[in-house]
């Protein structure tokens, strides 16, 4: 068990944002087959926002005021389905982690729960859906026993398992069996963030 | 294949317009302070009044900015183009239509839009500004109705709005304004055409694939599916489709009064509306129904997408009253 600190903490959403800005076209090719091909755009604009709005923190800032500084500049900076999800998502991770000083490399499991309860409160999709909630479900269910290593095994084998799925949630809800066969383009970019977030925080 | 569009960088299209609408209607709108993104009309809020703030993503303009006015709704939170606002604009702009009465949101039911007023909701009432929330739901062709929660709301936005900011200019409370916006909503029907996509000026292609020959009836102003795709037929016999549907589920008596829109999706002409209005006020007077106003032309757009929509307000005496109210907005008055 290694302690992390709040920079830490801040180096992982850095991470995440540096993930977003290399895949951005990507995320957006993978969108642009059931959405409307903005995707990887608007994830790449929220986690730089809350890159810039982290930058000016103060360096004795708890984690939990870091999370919380993202989420509302993930928020402010994009809108859209994506903003509200993932800004409520560390909104709770925050809640979980209030009044600590640090945190440990054992925390993984609380926090992807507590993202994963976020957008399945915000969003009020369910499982089976075709959203993000896919991967961000199966990702909490396996980092409770096998922690980060764990969740980014769960989550490539659920994001691959969105294919499966008919979109009933969102923009691509409208391509009925359409939208069978494509991988959900928030299901992928959950994927890289629990990615990033795991390669700092792990 | 790229579209065309009389635009500089599509990023920055959202914002242009806004700029030069502030620029058109100073005399009616303003910017809300500390934001780019809300518009506040001049006359509209006051002391005791309820506040009324629509919103929702660009590119179905003159709704929701041109709907702000005397009269009419006090505030519209302005998103990217088919894209919801973030909460900021709702929530920098809630102090400002607060009259000491609360404030009241409505917009379409889209996840969206759903998802980021609610947090703006919730932050007013944090700051102990009381918010309700009306979703329309006027699109008899995107759900059964049985499933009305899950319906969407288009043009029909026009008179559901109408009613609650008369609603509220009259003076009317939080509870009255809401009860009149329900009511509103549950009596207004629409069902839409569409001839050819539309293209986001950031993407400037087809954001989904209809035939030379087809249309579709039904589709959403996102180009969500409609109900059947199929070749392009006569003004009579789309209209017959769009009014067959609205009769059937509005169930007016003869001598029930009714008010329409004939709106266009954004490229159709004057003459096709007028053309199709033609039929709907043909099929209404069949049924014995008497059209207390028709209103024709843009109303709720959807880029440049070619089509037309039908929306009929199932008026009692309280909707005639508010619908007859004079506005003044910068995109539409009522005198």
């Amino acid at each position: 068990m290694g302690t992390l600190t709040s920079a830490d903490l801040i180096a992982a959403l850095g991470a995440v944002a540096d993930s977003m800005d290399e895949n951005r076209d990507a995320l957006c090719a993978l969108d642009g087959e059931i959405g409307d091909g903005d995707h990887g755009v608007a994830m790449a604009l929220g986690f730089n926002a809350a890159r810039d709005a982290l930058s000016g923190l103060a360096g004795d800032a708890p984690p939990t005021a870091v999370l919380n500084t993202a989420a509302k500049a993930f928020l402010s900076g994009v809108g859209a389905s994506c903003g509200p999800l993932y800004a409520t998502a560390m909104m709770r991770a925050a809640a979980a982690v209030k009044s600590r000083d640090d945190l440990t490399t054992d925390d993984g499991p609380a926090l992807i729960a507590a993202m994963a309860e976020g957008i399945a409160h915000r969003g009020k999709a369910s499982v089976g859906d075709k959203t993000m909630l896919d991967v961000w479900h199966p990702a909490a269910e396996a980092a409770a026993t096998g922690g980060w290593p764990a969740a980014i095994e769960a989550a490539e084998a659920a994001a691959e398992h969105t294919k499966t799925m008919q979109a009933r949630m969102g923009r691509a809800a409208r391509l009925g069996e359409r939208s069978l066969g494509h991988i959900d383009p928030g299901a992928a970019s959950a994927v890289l963030v629990i990615k990033a977030l795991a390669s700092r925080l792990g | 294949m790229k579209t065309k569009k009389i635009i500089n960088d599509g990023a920055d299209a959202v914002d242009e317009m806004l700029d030069g609408i502030l620029l058109a209607h100073g005399d009616v709108l303003r910017r809300a302070e500390g934001s780019g993104r809300a518009i506040i009309a001049r006359d509209g809020p006051r002391s005791g009044k309820v506040g009324l703030m629509i919103g929702g993503g660009s590119g179905h303009e003159p709704t929701f900015v041109g709907f702000v006015g005397k009269g009419l709704a006090d505030a519209a939170a302005i998103g990217n183009v088919f894209a919801s606002p973030p909460p900021d604009p709702a929530i920098e702009s809630v102090n400002e239509i607060d009259g000491g009465a609360g404030v009241l949101f409505m917009y379409g039911n889209y996840a969206g839009d759903v998802m980021n007023f609610d947090m703006a909701a919730e932050m007013a009432a944090m700051d102990d500004i009381e918010v309700r929330t009306v979703l329309t739901t006027d699109d008899v062709a995107s759900a059964p109705r049985d499933e009305i929660e899950k319906r969407r709301g288009v043009a029909g936005n026009f008179f559901i709005f109408k009613a609650a900011g008369a609603a509220a200019d009259e003076m009317m409370t939080l509870d009255e304004v809401e009860r009149v916006a329900r009511h509103a909503n549950a009596r207004t029907y629409t069902m839409g055409v569409a001839l050819s996509p539309c293209s986001l000026p950031q993407t400037r292609t087809f954001n989904f694939e209809l035939g030379p020959d087809e249309m579709e009836i039904g589709m959403g102003i996102h180009g969500e599916p409609g109900i059947e795709r199929g070749p392009l037929q006569s003004a009579d016999d789309i209209t017959d489709q769009i009014m067959d549907r609205i009769l059937e589920e509005m169930g007016a008596a003869k001598g029930d009064r009714v008010a329409v829109l004939v709106n266009s999706l954004g490229s159709t002409p004057l003459m096709e509306l007028y053309i199709m209005n033609r039929r709907v006020q043909a099929r209404l007077a069949q049924a014995g129904i008497e059209t207390h106003a028709t209103w024709v032309g843009n109303y709720c757009t959807s880029l440049e997408m070619a089509g037309a929509s039908v929306t009929v307000m199932h008026l009692d005496d309280e909707l005639t009253r508010l619908i007859d109210r004079p506005c003044h907005c910068a995109m539409f008055r009522v005198i």
